[in-house]
């Protein structure tokens, strides 16, 4: 398929209510942070884009949230899709970003471009939807914190080993600070910026 | 026949549930943070849960079974008409049962019963400023939160105990959240407020003319601010509900004549119903063989 077919093909079947079940998979998520949800419509997004990412865009994306991707996918035909289909303006700053869309294995070097907002409104700022290896597998991960009753474990593949340490210092930016989806093909979870993380295995040196 | 092909599912247009889910997505990151959002005007006045009903109407789906109470009524004017608003334009299941309801809106009550994981409750909030009484400029209160300057609410606080010897504000009773953000959980009675803290279901507010969107995940910390010598109470009655006999439940006074006739009854519907189904009798309900005569 040509890269105009592929930016033209795909989109929710049911817009109305798919986008409205996708975004209470977001909401469900992100006020319970660790439950992993599976996103049922196929999207057709253009490849490395996953299904529960090009999801999250048509749920989320118009034209007033300037979207940024990372080098993987700008290289690709998700930029022009995102455009067809959400009409999203895709942006090369990061503080622009109202949505960040990472490929698997993408170096991440650090939040500090992105917007964490302004003490004043910490709404504003960009939400990083990051596709790892695979959820629901791999390396144990332990959560806390509003949302969570007591602590809440999930099991990542592929996350970037810088993370957690990233994730650190946006917790300590709070009430700034970035949110994060994780999603791996169809599957995705939320990690609003009030989740602490601790990785679970005693051997691996804990994020400060 | 439906008249659902005039309206988009749930009234509202796509772009704007995009716009109210974005802004309900930060304002559960952020929980007791007041999110800014492109109110609409609604086929009703502001004053009338126009807040509650965008936010009910961004993340309803046909699934949905919808309950909508006002001070704690299922069958007042302003759940009534909201019910039949989304009956209309949603053609969702609705009911009265709080335990049935997968989002239930409301107005100034949070339900007897307690509320599980499976369900979203909606408030409509007049003034979701808590500081704007004391503050009237958004520029200052803003900072104010972002500062995480509360000392004018204890202030106040202490002036009520100063003037009536204790803490005399009995509604929208100022909590802070997960430790952070000072937040009105709009006008419900403080005898609500410890239904908030660490409740399974999700929380959303909804305040349409001033804008607002704010929210309190599950089990986050719902704290009522007060002093160490005069810790925060909630209401207590003397007498049980004068048609069910439940204890601890929050009771309206109704007037029954002009000698000075009154009784209490059961401010959540549901809940007295529920009760008087399942045998329970307070000293006012007419027996059962008297009603049929």
């Amino acid at each position: 398929m040509n890269i105009k077919t592929e930016a033209l093909s795909g989109g929710f079947g049911e817009p109305v209510f798919e986008s409205q079940s996708v975004f209470r998979m977001l909401m469900d998520g992100m006020a319970r942070p660790g439950t992993m949800r599976t996103v049922g419509p196929d999207v057709g997004q253009p490849e490395p884009l996953g299904g529960a990412a090009g999801a999250i865009a048509l749920t989320l994306c118009d034209h007033e949230t300037p979207v940024w991707l990372s080098p993987g996918l700008s290289k690709s035909a998700v930029g022009e899709w995102v455009r067809f289909h959400t009409s999203a303006p895709i942006t090369r700053e990061k503080a622009e970003a109202r949505f960040a869309f990472v490929e698997a294995g993408a170096t991440l070097a650090s939040f500090g471009l992105f917007s964490s907002g302004t003490q004043e409104y910490p709404d504003r700022s960009t939400t990083l939807i990051i596709e790892v290896a695979a959820l629901g597998e791999g390396q144990p991960l332990t959560l806390s914190g509003p949302g969570i009753q007591n602590a809440a474990t999930v099991m990542l593949k592929g996350l970037p080993e810088v993370f957690p340490r990233l994730w650190a210092d946006n917790r300590a930016l709070f009430p700034r600070g970035v949110d994060v989806i994780l999603t791996a093909g169809r599957n995705l979870l939320c990690l609003p910026r009030t989740v602490k993380i601790a990785m679970s295995r005693p051997d691996t040196p804990s994020a400060r | 026949m439906t008249d659902l092909a005039t309206y988009n599912f749930a009234y509202l247009d796509e772009q704007t549930k995009r716009m109210i889910r974005r802004a309900i997505l930060k304002a559960i990151a952020i929980p007791g943070y007041q999110v800014p959002f492109a109110s609409r005007e609604m086929p009703m006045p502001y004053g009338w849960g126009t807040g509650g009903v965008q936010v009910t109407a961004a993340i309803i789906g046909p699934e949905d079974v919808l309950k909508v109470i006002d001070q704690g009524a299922d069958d007042t004017t302003n759940a009534v008409s909201i019910r039949a608003f989304f009956q209309k334009v949603a053609n969702v299941a609705v009911t009265t049962h709080t335990k049935d309801a997968t989002i239930i809106q409301t107005r100034h009550r949070i339900p007897e019963q307690k509320l599980g994981a499976g369900q979203v409750l909606v408030y409509q909030v007049p003034i979701p400023e808590p500081l704007r009484f004391l503050e009237p400029r958004e520029t200052e209160t803003r900072k104010m939160h972002a500062l995480e300057e509360y000392g004018l609410m204890h202030v106040k606080l202490y002036e009520d105990i100063a003037r009536h010897g204790r803490i005399s504000t009995t509604y929208a009773y100022p909590v802070k959240v997960a430790g952070r953000y000072v937040m009105d959980p709009s006008p419900t009675p403080k005898f609500d407020n410890p239904k908030m803290h660490m409740s399974e279901a999700l929380q959303l507010f909804g305040a349409g003319r001033e804008k607002r969107i704010y929210a309190v995940p599950p089990y986050t910390e719902v704290v009522s601010l007060d002093f160490e010598d005069h810790p925060f109470e909630i209401q207590k009655f003397e007498q049980p509900c004068a048609l069910c006999g439940a204890q601890g439940v929050y009771l309206d006074e109704v007037v029954l004549d002009d000698k000075g006739g009154r009784m209490f009854v059961c401010s959540d519907t549901d809940h007295c119903e529920d009760r008087r189904e399942h045998g329970h009798a307070g000293e006012m309900l007419a027996p059962n063989k008297e009603a049929a005569e």
